[in-house]
């Protein structure tokens, strides 16, 4: 398949206040490919999600989305740009008020014209997808936090964005759960087409659905590794990056 | 690529083209079939189907270029409408990266309804519901009260195990942070009744007496009651909003597993801060209404002098303490059903809102019925 960038970070250098946490990162992401971004605790995966998505204003650098940049966007057509885009936050971030249909269906309402019969079908649909049709009428709180999460993954799709962003899929999931939802991620992106960027630390779920990884790290604020997980645990020389994977698979297999 | 519609990119909209053969009718689909442009065609679609009830309908979808969830979901609307064996729905020409789509769904199947949880509201059952959740409410309420009367004799006993770091921070939030706002209340207060006073007093000549009205309304009733539904408004609420987020966070649930006494921990220093601050707020509420009403009282060719000394003659030290032995009991309603809407929070992003508010409005109720009180026994007692 060649390349063919859909997210291109350039020289990208993020942080708060006086405190950078990552200099001068440069990659991109490749259509229709699951994108996963690694690292320890505090190496700032999360906040490199959070720039892609145009909730942080990075100090310097540009994040392009389909050649637009979601920093220096504003008004129709930073809205432009979110709606290429879906984000599933870590706790699922569902509207406790609002059934998981009217949840999915909100988006719909927001920006497009369709009649009510339509946009219930929409949603229901995309509930289907994440395997949650049965509980359409249900609120948030009536359900497990795996199905909250698929729940926010079907909010995420309302609108069809070409890009999903996950923050921390499978984070306070049991095994089981946590290989559904990486099933999940591979059906809709073979399905979809779409394209997933995923921040996580769990192993299993790295090898499964990724197509290329990068690795970030704390002591040089960048990207120590980039590449197919695989290829990286058997052959990086970095030993940070060789400690990351192997210590994992020891672990698995005792 | 840079676009700046919200509709994505400007290949053909979605077009609809209804076409009658003989005993069939055609429906030529073509075009960009996504969320933002279906909405035009969709209900036409649908009227041209249902206008045809006994004939074959043939869904065209070779012109389509691109289809999303929001143009499958259109044809599967399509596709699901029940119809005769004779005059049945059938596609043909949609690609076949976007037949894929189509295929992860049965159109038979999204014929079910949804189902809706029952809002159907009964009565009868509501009254019951309301008052189980009363009788509840009130029997937390008795339980709490005894829990924060033993946590507070405790406190009283063992005055080193006090978090006094807590309690001196609330007496902050509570007490200095709330002097702008009491000030600018009781100053207005004692402006209004001093001004509302004086015009039907001046016609008697009786412009003196202001003084003493106001003097006594502010120090007996008004300077603590208001400050009192200040701090409820202020504090109340506060203590319901922080608690009922630790609640949310498990932080309760935190120091319970540490076997820590969530009362003794939170609702105590609270209570403790209230009652330390409440009365010294309402004793700079009645100085600052006073001084109000002096204020106005100049307008009215009455010197501060003569407004502090027509006071100080008709009112006494015990009308001051009749106000302010109020504060105490004010004091510990508001912190205390404050804390325990807060600790009765629900989840939910609403649920802190909903403690917030009950706790002012509980506060206020409870405060106007001990006011109440207040006056029955006074006047019994003759104070």
């Amino acid at each position: 398949m060649p390349a063919d960038p859909i997210i291109s970070v350039e020289h990208l250098t993020a942080g708060y206040e006086g405190n950078v946490l990552m200099r001068d990162i440069n990659f991109t992401v490749n259509r229709g490919e699951v994108f996963v971004i690694l690292g320890g605790s505090g190496s700032g995966k999360s906040t490199l999600l959070k720039h892609m998505i145009g909730l942080y204003q990075p100090i310097a650098g540009s994040i392009l989305i389909e050649g637009d940049d979601i920093v220096t966007a504003e008004g129709a057509a930073r809205r432009a740009i979110l709606n290429k885009i879906g984000v599933m936050y870590q706790s699922g971030a569902l509207f406790g008020s609002m059934t998981l249909l009217e949840n999915v269906r909100l988006p719909l309402e927001e920006y497009t014209a369709l009649d009510a019969a339509a946009m219930d079908l929409i949603a229901r649909m995309k509930l289907q997808l994440v395997g949650l049709d049965a509980f359409c009428g249900h609120m948030p709180a009536e359900i497990s936090g795996g199905m909250q999460k698929r729940a926010a993954i079907a909010r995420a799709m309302a609108l069809d964005p070409m890009i999903l962003f996950l923050d921390e899929p499978s984070a306070g999931l049991d095994p089981i759960t946590s290989v559904e939802l990486d099933q999940l991620i591979l059906r809709l992106a073979k399905s979809l087409r779409i394209t997933f960027v995923i921040v996580t630390h769990e192993l299993a779920s790295i090898y499964t659905v990724s197509d290329r990884v990068i690795m970030l790290d704390k002591r040089t604020k960048g990207i120590i590794a980039e590449g197919d997980p695989k290829v990286l645990r058997d052959t990086s020389d970095n030993p940070w990056v060789r400690q990351f994977f192997r210590r994992e698979v020891a672990a698995e297999a005792a | 690529m840079s676009s700046a519609t919200a509709s994505g990119p400007p290949d053909a909209a979605a077009a609809l083209t209804v076409v009658d053969a003989g005993d069939r009718r055609e429906l030529r689909l073509s075009g960009r079939l996504d969320s933002y442009s279906i909405a035009g065609i969709w209900p036409d679609a649908r009227a041209a189907l249902t206008a045809a009830p006994g004939r074959l309908i043939v869904i065209d979808a070779s012109g389509v270029d691109y289809c999303d969830g929001g143009g499958i979901a259109m044809l599967i609307d399509l596709l699901r409408q029940q119809r005769a064996a004779s005059a049945s729905v059938s596609l043909f020409g949609l690609r076949p990266q976007f037949h894929a789509l189509l295929d992860q769904f049965d159109p038979a199947a999204m014929r079910v309804p949804v189902e809706q949880p029952g809002a159907r509201i009964n009565v009868i059952a509501e009254i019951g519901r309301a008052a189980a959740i009363t009788g509840r409410d009130m029997r937390a309420q008795v339980a709490f009260i005894g829990e924060t009367a033993a946590a507070l004799w405790y406190a009283a006993r063992h005055p080193a195990r006090v978090r006094w770091k807590d309690v001196w921070y609330t007496c902050e939030q509570v007490g200095v942070n709330a002097l702008p706002i009491v000030a600018l209340i009781s100053f207005l207060l004692g402006i209004i009744l001093a001004f509302q006073a004086a015009v039907p007093m001046r016609q008697f000549g009786a412009e003196l007496f202001v003084a003493d009205l106001v003097g006594l309304s502010i120090l007996r009733e008004l300077g603590p009651l208001m400050t009192a539904i200040l701090l409820a408004g202020r504090s109340g609420a506060a203590f319901a909003a922080e608690i009922g987020t630790m609640k949310v966070n498990e932080e309760l649930n935190a120091l319970t597993t540490m076997g820590l006494d969530p009362v003794r921990f939170l609702v105590v220093t609270r209570i403790l801060a209230a009652l330390l601050m409440m009365p010294l707020l309402a004793l700079f509420a009645d100085l600052i209404g006073i001084l109000g009403g002096a204020l106005t009282m100049i307008t009215f060719n009455i010197p501060i002098a003569s407004f502090l000394h027509e006071v100080d003659s008709l009112v006494d030290v015990k009308d001051l303490l009749a106000g302010l032995a109020k504060t105490p009991v004010f004091a510990i309603l508001i912190a205390g059903i404050g804390c325990l809407r807060g600790l009765q929070t629900q989840t939910g992003a609403s649920a802190v809102g909903i403690s917030a508010t009950r706790a002012v409005v509980s506060g206020i109720i409870l405060l106007v019925v001990v006011d109440g009180i207040y006056a029955f026994v006074y006047y019994l007692l003759d104070i």
